[in-house]
């Protein structure tokens, strides 16, 4: 029934490497990325309601940092640990989808 | 008089709902490429064989308008026929009747055609074609639903249940098929979703066709969620005719048999496999040498493609067969494999098929995404489907059995009542370079020259365990074959496992991992 011989491409399991077709779902996949801690990362698409800090700011661990509303509910988006803010990326009003990069954090300098 | 008199307003009564939404809206509905619903249940079933029933059911809606609307069948088409001779109980929503929306009655009826089918022991089939909850109807529409999920749950395992989505099936209307045996979609006129692109669009921004995200190609190759895939409502209504003749229509029955023939490939079984396990072939080639008249429907066609499942014939009984697919991701096993077969095989023992499994797999897929995808879980459905099935199941080794694979492929430990393997079967913990790197790594690494070595000790790793004798010996294995002995030790195999008598320990139900 196939007229044209297809392009197989080599394929690894464990050891060995195989030819074979890759499927569309198979090449389509998501790459893992490492997540740094210093990211604060949107877990679900959303409009941004209101954003309580500035860039710059010493914010300690547990404090607000936006609210995020999604699916009718309220989300407050806390300080995972205490750290400076880096930079925002979103304001007040945007909607934004999955996994966006809101706020960069970083380290303290000294202590 | 009178009778005639009667008799001649029912036709007249019976000619105007049968026109369904009347001719404006079945012009709307030819203009999208789509048959009306009752022209579907007329091109699938035998010539004359269709009888309606609840013809003049009407809804009891009295808010929203509704009371002065009357809505012909309450955009709902049901009744009995046969499909080659065989009986069937159908419903088929009515687009042109307010969107085949869902109301209280519409759910009445097709719940009753299910109950029928149920007690009556037939297979049923329900035309999806709907714009979902009638919303006029509130919560009553949603209560319809809820008791056709119900009833689809009561018959799964004793009447063949066949979902056919011709046109918009959305929001809750999705779980209806999603719950039956065998989804059929087709391009361009199936639409499934739980939420919709404007849904999404207003909520999260996104923008996105209704044909990018639950189109036919979509359901068939991406979700899994569609068994067959067709480019016309024609081709679909021929492949629901073929998959009808193919399996028993309870599970009290057989499948009818029909005569034996042999198959008619063109290509000798012992070359169609390279000997390198690293080079692919088409798995279905070796099926086809196997069938009667190399007659194969493969079911999940475009998903999960590594691993293939479908109905042939031996001997004239209908067998299902699982084979893994070196063509695809070198036929390894993942989520999507696992699920596509464990679900198979449930439904070959739900009804009393026997299952024929072609094993040439190099073991799990690799990967992040993978192992975060629950490829454990769904890894175990499989163990969890062969293990529990009672029905003959017979294996042959074609080439490489490694690993976990090995086991969950329907393995004699697993309960398999045959095992055969090919000579060059490879049966092992894992690959040959895998093992040779474990096992002589101490070896290798003091060697002068590793690479050298390594060569070495996975020549000899090939030698010694590379081959079907080493679980041959210890009988796991219960004949090395030659292929082209393959078909005949099958024939043999499924006689004499006619009566297979196997039970399991009385339970209410396992707990498979879903």
């Amino acid at each position: 029934m196939e007229t044209e011989k297809p392009e197989y491409v080599d394929f690894a399991v464990t050891a060995r490497k195989y030819k074979t077709l890759l499927t569309k779902k198979y090449q389509n996949r998501k790459q893992w990325i490492n997540p740094s801690p210093y990211d604060i990362q949107s877990i679900i698409p959303g409009t941004i309601l209101s954003v309580f800090v500035k860039e710059g700011d010493v914010v300690n661990e547990g404090a607000p940092l936006l609210i995020l509303e999604a699916m009718k509910m309220q989300n407050r988006i806390e300080m995972p640990f205490t750290a400076r803010i880096k930079k925002i990326n979103v304001e007040v009003g945007v909607r934004i989808p999955r996994e966006t990069l809101m706020i960069e954090l970083e380290a303290l300098d000294n202590e | 008089m009178t009778l005639k008199k009667n008799i001649l307003a029912l036709r007249q009564k019976k000619a105007i709902v049968e026109k369904g939404g009347g001719d404006k809206a079945i012009e709307k509905q030819v203009a999208m490429g789509k048959m009306t619903a009752r022209d579907r249940i007329l091109a699938l079933l035998d010539v004359d064989s269709f009888h309606e029933y609840d013809l003049f059911v009407e809804h009891e809606e009295r808010n929203f308008g509704m009371a002065s609307k009357e809505l012909a069948g309450d955009g709902v088409i049901t009744g009995t026929g046969t499909i080659n001779g065989a009986p069937i109980c159908i419903y088929a929503q009515d687009f042109t009747v307010m969107g085949g929306s869902l109301g209280l009655k519409h759910a009445r009826k097709i719940t009753k055609i299910m109950d029928h089918a149920l007690r009556m022991k037939v297979p049923c089939i329900g035309i999806n074609d709907s714009g979902g909850a009638r919303i006029q109807e509130g919560i009553s529409a949603l209560a319809g639903y809820g008791e056709i999920f119900y009833r689809n749950t009561m018959s799964s395992g004793v009447i063949p249940q066949i979902s056919v989505i011709l046109g918009p099936c959305a929001g809750g209307a999705v779980y209806s098929p999603a719950l039956t045996d065998f989804v059929f979609v087709v391009e361009n006129i199936s639409k499934m979703f739980i939420t919709g692109p404007n849904v999404i669009e207003t909520v999260l921004g996104e923008k996105i066709s209704q044909e990018d995200l639950g189109g036919a190609r979509v359901h068939a190759e991406i979700t899994g969620n569609a068994h067959f895939y067709a480019l016309s409502e024609m081709e679909c209504f021929d492949q629901i005719k073929e998959l009808i003749s193919l399996i028993p229509h309870s599970n009290q029955q057989k499948a009818v048999s029909v005569e034996p023939k042999e198959p008619k490939s063109l290509k000798n079984i012992e070359n169609i496999i390279p000997a390198d396990p690293k080079q692919p072939y088409d798995v279905r080639e070796v099926i086809h040498a196997l069938t009667d008249d190399s007659k194969f429907l493969e079911i999940h066609e475009l998903w999960a493609a590594n691993i293939v499942i479908g109905f042939g014939r031996l001997n004239g009984e209908t067998i299902g067969f699982v084979a893994n697919q070196p063509m695809y991701l070198a036929g390894v096993l993942d989520c999507d494999a696992s699920d596509k077969a464990a679900r198979f095989i449930l439904y070959c023992d739900a009804f009393n098929i026997p299952i024929v499994t072609l094993e040439d797999m190099p073991g799990y897929l690799p990967g992040v995404d993978q192992e975060h995808a629950g490829v454990i879980r769904h890894g175990a459905k499989m163990l969890y489907a062969y293990s529990e099935a009672t029905v003959p199941k017979i294996t042959v080794i074609l080439r490489k059995a490694y690993g976990g694979g090995y086991i969950a492929m329907n393995s004699r430990h697993l309960g398999a009542d045959f095992m055969f393997a090919w000579p060059g079967a490879e049966i092992a913990v894992m690959g040959p370079e895998g093992a040779a790197n474990i096992i002589f790594r101490k070896e290798i690494m003091e060697a002068e020259d590793e690479d050298a070595m390594r060569q070495q000790k996975v020549q000899e790793y090939i030698e010694k365990f590379a081959n079907p004798f080493v679980a041959a010996s210890k009988g796991y294995i219960d004949a090395v074959i030659e292929p082209s002995e393959t078909r005949e030790l099958l024939l043999h195999a499924l006689e004499v496992s006619k009566n297979k008598d196997d039970h399991r320990p009385a339970k209410k139900h396992g707990i498979p991992p879903f």
